[in-house]
C-alpha cells in the first residue's frame, strides 16, 4: 500500500490546464443553443457508441481517462446506457450492421440529446465510403450536431469538441 | 493454373495442391504438429483460389488451391482443423461457394441484411434466411440466459456475446461478430497500393503499424524487390513502439478491471508520454500511414533518435516499479491468479501465437524464429508462461513491454544509415505474395495478388483475432460472469480486424 501512496505523491497532479475554445467554435456553440439544445455546461454524459469504426477513435476517447486529460475534472462523464446520457459520441462508418443499434441507442436517450460524430469515417464514410457493407456517415442515420475531425482526432480536439457541444 | 510467385523469405513456402492434395496438406499438418494460421480465398470469373497457411517448425506453408471452370463447393479443413470453421463461413458468406464436410452451416459475417451476395453479386441462396442467430442453448433446471452487446457498457468496440448461466457461473459463452464488418475484402480489390495501404491501416486502427507492414511485406514480395537496410530496422521500431503503447494501455486497463484504477492512471500517463513522442517524432500518434510498399515515410533525426532512447528507458523504470506494486498487491493478485484459464493443451490444439498462446505454453515468436531484420542483430529474449491465466496473460505483457522498451533503444543504437524508401517498381499481372508479421496480438498475415502497374488485384487481411476468439469462448465456462470483462481485457481481440 505504501508504495501506492509513495508513488501517487511522486506523479503528483499531470492533468494540463483545459484548453481555450478558437472563436469560430464559439460561435458553433451560440448557434447550436440558439436552436433550444440547451446549456449542458460543465455536466455533460456522453453514451459512446462504436458504429463500425477501425478502434483508431476509440484509442484517443480511452486517452481521455489518462490523468493528463482528466476529461471528469470539467464535469464530462461517459455513461454505460443511453437512458442517462446527453451527448451521444458516435465513430466510424456505420457499417450496415450497426445501424439499427445506432437508430435504437438514439431512439433510447431522453430529450434535450447531442449528437456528436468522430473522425474521418463518421463524416462521409471516409475509406470506407462505397462499400456494400457500410450505411454511410453518422448524419445519414441520425441527426448530427456536431462533427470532429481527424483520423483519429487527438484527445485535445475531442475536448474542444465535447466543450462546444456542451456550450461551456 | 496461372503462374504465382514463390515469396523471396527462405520461411515461406507456397504449395500448389489440387482438391485433394488441399485437404492432404491440413491432415499432414495436423499430424506433424503444424498450427492453421489462416484460410481465405479469392474468386472472380477467371479464377478461383482458396489458401489455407500453416505454422510448422519455423516455417509457414500455405496450400494454393486454383480451380476452373463454375465452382459448386468447396473443400473444408474443419475436421482437420476446427478453429477453420469461422473463415469457411465467411468465405461462403462474402461470396456464396459452400463448403463441403463443414459441420456448422450457419452464417457468420452475413447478418441477413444483404440482398445478394456481396463479392460476386449472385443471389442469395435460399438458406440464409433471415431470423435470429440461432445459439446453441444450455437447457435444464436454473438455467439462463444473457445476451451482451453489440453496444457495450465501455468504450469498446461492437460484438454480442450470449452467456448461459447458472447463478454466477458461466456455462457457456458464444460470441456473435460482425458488426464492424466493413468490406474490406471487396474495398481492396483492384486498387493502386498507395490506396491500399491506407485500408491496411486502418483494418484495426490499434495494430496500424502490424497490418500496414504485413500489407508492404506481401505486395514487395509479390514485386520481388528488397527495402534498405535502414528501412527495416525503422520498421521494426515502429512495431515494437506499437507494442509498447498496447501492453501499456492493457496493463493498466487489466488493473482498472481488478479494481485497481491506480493502476490506468499510471499506465495511462506513460501511454500518453509515449504517443506524444509519436506525434513529435513522426507527426502521427498511432503512427498511421508510415510504413508503405518500399519503406517507410518519416526519417527521424540524430536528436529525435536520442530523445526516443531516453524516453524508452525512462518509461522502462517506471514500469519495473509498477510491477512490483501489482506483483505486491493482493487484491489485484486474487483478481488474476487463476481466472480465465486456458491450458496449454487447448492452446495448442487451437494453434494459438502471439500473447495469449504464450502465456500458455506455445513458445511462438517470429522476432525469435525468423530473426528478420532488425531482430537479426540485436538480442531478444521471448516471453513464456504457462499458467494460461489471466495473471500469465499480464505476467507475459510485462516481460514484453520491458524487453520491447528495450529492444528500441537497442534498434536505435544500431540504426544503419542509407536510405528509407525505395519507389517500388511495376508489379506483373498474377503475381502473388505473403507478408507475416509479429504484431502485439500476435502473427498478422496479409495476401496480396498484383494486376500490373501498381494496381492490386486483391488482398486479404489476417489478424490474429480469427483464433484469438475461438479460444475466449473455451476458457469462459467454469468463470463468473463478472470476471468476463477481465478475462476479455487479458485477451483483447480485435473486433474490427476480425470484421473485415
Amino acid at each position: 500500500m505504501h508504495h501506492i501512496l509513495l508513488r501517487t505523491l511522486k506523479t503528483g497532479i499531470v492533468t494540463e490546464k483545459t484548453p481555450e475554445l478558437p472563436e469560430e467554435m464559439k460561435e458553433i456553440s451560440r448557434k447550436l443553443l440558439e436552436r433550444g439544445i440547451g446549456r449542458f455546461g460543465r455536466s455533460l454524459f456522453i453514451r459512446h457508441l462504436d458504429a463500425g469504426s477501425c478502434n483508431g477513435c476509440e484509442v484517443e476517447i480511452g486517452m481521455l481517462g489518462s490523468p493528463c486529460f482528466m476529461l471528469e475534472h470539467l464535469g464530462f462523464k461517459f455513461v454505460a446506457s443511453p437512458r442517462h446520457a446527453d451527448l451521444l459520441l458516435v465513430t466510424g462508418p456505420v457499417s450496415l450492421h450497426m445501424r439499427q443499434a445506432l437508430l435504437d441507442t438514439y431512439e433510447a436517450m431522453p430529450s434535450p440529446k447531442l449528437v456528436v460524430s468522430v473522425g474521418g469515417c463518421a463524416d462521409d464514410g471516409g475509406i470506407f465510403r462505397g462499400s456494400y457493407a457500410i450505411a454511410g456517415g453518422v448524419s445519414e442515420v441520425v441527426p448530427v450536431d456536431l462533427h470532429i475531425p481527424g483520423c483519429p482526432p487527438e484527445p485535445l480536439d475531442l475536448i474542444r469538441g465535447l466543450m462546444t457541444a456542451a456550450g461551456v | 493454373m496461372d503462374e504465382s510467385r514463390s515469396p523471396c523469405s527462405p520461411f515461406l513456402e507456397v504449395i500448389e495442391t489440387d482438391r485433394e492434395g488441399y485437404l492432404h496438406l491440413a491432415m499432414e499438418m495436423s499430424e506433424t504438429g503444424g498450427r492453421l494460421v489462416s484460410v481465405w480465398g479469392f474468386f472472380s470469373e477467371s479464377l478461383s483460389l482458396l489458401f489455407s497457411s500453416y505454422f510448422r517448425g519455423e516455417r509457414l506453408f500455405t496450400g494454393r488451391l486454383s480451380l476452373s471452370g463454375k465452382i459448386s463447393d468447396l473443400p473444408s479443413i474443419t475436421p482437420f482443423f476446427p478453429v477453420a470453421s469461422r473463415m469457411e463461413r465467411s468465405i461462403r458468406d462474402l461470396w456464396g461457394i459452400s463448403f463441403s464436410g463443414a459441420q456448422d452451416h450457419r452464417r457468420w459475417l452475413d447478418h441477413g441484411l444483404w440482398e445478394r451476395v456481396p463479392l460476386t453479386q449472385k443471389a442469395q441462396p435460399e438458406t440464409f434466411g433471415e431470423g435470429d442467430y440461432p445459439f446453441v442453448r444450455v437447457e435444464g433446471m436454473g438455467v439462463h440466459e444473457i445476451p451482451v452487446g453489440p453496444v457495450h457498457a465501455g468504450m469498446i468496440e461492437p460484438g454480442h456475446f450470449r452467456f448461459q448461466v447458472v447463478g454466477e457461473k458461466v456455462l457457456r459463452m458464444e460470441e456473435r461478430l460482425g458488426y464492424s464488418h466493413r468490406g474490406i475484402d471487396g474495398l481492396s480489390r483492384n486498387i493502386p497500393w498507395n490506396r491500399g495501404i491506407k485500408l491496411a491501416g486502418r483494418v484495426s486502427g490499434d495494430t496500424t503499424v502490424g497490418h500496414a507492414l504485413a500489407y508492404s511485406l506481401s505486395i514487395e514480395s509479390a514485386i520481388g524487390m528488397e527495402v534498405p537496410k535502414r528501412a527495416r530496422f525503422l520498421r521494426g521500431l515502429l512495431l515494437e513502439r506499437e507494442r509498447i503503447a498496447n501492453h501499456l494501455g492493457d496493463l493498466g486497463a487489466l488493473a482498472n478491471d481488478a479494481g485497481l484504477s491506480f493502476g490506468l492512471s499510471q499506465f495511462l500517463i506513460l501511454k500518453e508520454d509515449l504517443l506524444r513522442q509519436n506525434k513529435s517524432v513522426f507527426g502521427h500518434r498511432l503512427l498511421m500511414d508510415l510504413i508503405s510498399p518500399g519503406g517507410v515515410r518519416k526519417d527521424p533525426g540524430p536528436l529525435p533518435i536520442a530523445e526516443m532512447s531516453g524516453e524508452a528507458s525512462r518509461i522502462l523504470q517506471e514500469v519495473e516499479i509498477l510491477e512490483m506494486i501489482f506483483e505486491q498487491h493482493g487484491g489485484l493478485q486474487d483478481r488474476f491468479f487463476g481466472t480465465g484459464t486456458l491450458p496449454p493443451e487447448t492452446a495448442q490444439k487451437m494453434g494459438l501465437c502471439g500473447v495469449v498462446g504464450r502465456a500458455s505454453g506455445q513458445p511462438f515468436d517470429l522476432r525469435r524464429l525468423w530473426k528478420e531484420p532488425p531482430f537479426d542483430e540485436t538480442g531478444f529474449t521471448q516471453a513464456l508462461e504457462t499458467g494460461g491465466d489471466v495473471r500469465a496473460r499480464v505476467a507475459v505483457r510485462f516481460f514484453e513491454v520491458k524487453e520491447s522498451l528495450r529492444l528500441v533503444q537497442e534498434i536505435l543504437l544500431k540504426l544503419p544509415s542509407g536510405d528509407v524508401f525505395l519507389e517500388p517498381p511495376s508489379g506483373e499481372s498474377g503475381k502473388e505474395g505473403i507478408g507475416l508479421v509479429e504484431g502485439w496480438r500476435g502473427e498478422i498475415l496479409c495476401w496480396s495478388r498484383l494486376e500490373g502497374g501498381d494496381i492490386v488485384a486483391a488482398s486479404h487481411f489476417h489478424d490474429p483475432s480469427w483464433i484469438l476468439w475461438p479460444a475466449l469462448e473455451m476458457t469462459i465456462p467454469g468463470n463468473l460472469v463478472a470476471d468476463f470483462p477481465l478475462i476479455n481485457k487479458s485477451f483483447n481481440p480485435s473486433y474490427s480486424g476480425h470484421d473485415l
